[in-house]
């Protein structure tokens, strides 16, 4: 069963509505005991850093998932703002990230008249740095759904599994070991994201 | 790259789609549920849905057309008409759209703009602005599915929005709409200028040459279709489809995949 984290914040029926059509058994929960007994972690998020860093903590949430992160080792992944809490930290505010894949939240900024709009929103295309089981066999181009102020920066190469640009390039799908971060929506991303959430549900 | 957006833009009456010519007489189109099946197999970029008679019926958003049209479609998606407080708006998120559009209650309740904007993010809501042009070429919003003139200033209403919170702005050229006779390019033009949130026109797609120029000459970040993507041809019966991939990213300066 894949459980995906219900703390508040986010789109959580799309990505179930996903999960389904795949045929991946998936619920949505709240209860620090049904995700303590998870195989699978789903983490979404849509909204500010600080405060999904404080309901995760409010919820009693914050200590049951690093054991599912660090002891249990069960694949985890974060998308969106859920990708951006897995690093140490972001600029959007002053709380600490998860530290589970080393990196830096940082926002967007482009010079006065530049036509780059902020948030970064829209379809876009990845570009592979390392193979990974969460992004195999996706189509070549592929492209998908992103809406973000903020850009995550792995300190690792190693971790970079995608990158994509906007104004610059940044980390798109990230990777350590059983943690996986995706910064577009595959839940919003047709064929693509279906590719990548199936392969999630296989791992 | 970031490709530009081409969204059909489809009009509900309660659960039938239809199609107005000049925000007047509408067409028939079918079943919203069958055409947003069509959609997501051709993998559009986007679906937005407006129920253009909820205000002036004064119904509220239909939930349950609402999730069924969710539960079909894998692409971000906007719904508008009749959401007159933040709760309605955050059920409307919580079924699986991302953004709500508002057109007449931003008017007549501005803060609903923010109050969204607070809880789900800018991002979250789409301000709406339905401008007419009169005969002597000046441009008024209109309110209530266009039957309500205002006398606000397009350029700065779309300013306000903007400053309100709202994420994105969809320009619709009542002159134009269900014409197919191309955009407005001037209003949206002069608009794109004047904000820095990203804009989408609507009102006139008729062909690919239209959506070129709309695109190249106003830097907007999306387009929108109506007439286009519901009927054969001008004139013709309906036929639910999306232009050529291969022709627009001819056409675009960003391309697709």
């Amino acid at each position: 069963m894949i459980v995906i984290v219900n703390y508040g914040l986010g789109n959580l029926g799309s990505v179930l509505n996903m999960f389904k059509r795949i045929g991946a058994p998936a619920k949505i929960t709240s209860d620090p005991r049904e995700i303590s007994e998870a195989q699978k972690i789903l983490l979404p998020g849509v909204g500010a850093f600080d405060v999904a860093m404080k309901r995760i903590h409010e919820a009693g949430l914050f200590q049951v998932l690093n054991i599912l992160a660090l002891e249990k080792k069960i694949p985890i992944l974060g998308i969106c703002l859920g990708m951006q809490l897995l690093t140490d930290n972001s600029e959007e505010g002053g709380m600490e990230g998860f530290h589970w894949i080393p990196g830096k939240t940082t926002k967007f900024t482009f010079p006065d008249g530049s036509p780059l709009k902020i948030p970064h929103m829209g379809w876009n295309e990845v570009k592979e740095k390392n193979p990974s089981p969460l992004t195999a066999g996706l189509p070549k181009p592929s492209r998908f759904y992103f809406v973000h102020s903020y850009y995550v920066k792995v300190a690792d190469p190693a971790h970079s599994i995608m990158t994509t640009s906007y104004g610059l390039e940044f980390d798109s799908v990230i990777r350590s070991g059983n943690i996986f971060g995706a910064q577009f929506h595959p839940e919003k991303s047709h064929r693509f994201g279906m590719q990548l959430l199936s392969n999630f549900a296989g791992i | 790259m970031l490709s530009t957006r081409i969204i059909p833009c489809l009009q509900l009456i309660d659960q039938s789609l239809v199609k107005t010519v000049q925000f007047g007489h509408h067409g028939y189109i079918g079943d919203p549920i069958n055409t947003v099946r069509i959609f997501n197999e051709l993998e559009v970029d986007e679906l937005c849905f407006l129920d253009i008679r909820a205000t002036v019926e004064n119904r509220v958003p239909n939930l349950k057309i609402l999730s069924e049209i969710a539960d079909e479609c894998f692409m971000p998606l906007s719904y508008g008409g009749g959401v007159r407080d933040a709760l309605t708006a955050r059920k409307i998120l919580e079924i699986g759209f991302e953004k709500i559009v508002l057109n007449t209650a931003d008017i007549v309740n501005p803060e609903l703009v923010t109050r969204i904007a607070d809880h789900s993010g800018n991002q979250s809501v789409i301000a709406s602005i339905d401008v007419k042009r009169n005969l002597w070429g000046k441009y008024h919003v209109y309110s209530h599915d266009g039957t309500r003139k205002t006398d606000m200033d397009p350029l700065e209403w779309a300013q306000r929005l903007e400053h309100l919170g709202a994420g994105e702005l969809l320009i619709t050229s009542m002159n134009q709409d269900g014409t197919w006779d191309g955009f407005d390019i001037e209003i949206i033009k002069r608009i794109v200028h004047a904000v820095s949130i990203p804009v989408i026109a609507n009102g006139g797609a008729g062909s690919i040459e239209q959506i070129g120029r709309v695109v190249n000459e106003t830097s907007v970040s999306a387009v929108a279709l109506g007439s286009m993507v519901v009927y054969q041809k001008k004139g013709m019966g309906v036929l639910v489809n999306f232009p050529d991939k291969d022709k627009l990213s001819e056409i675009l300066p960003t391309g697709r995949i």
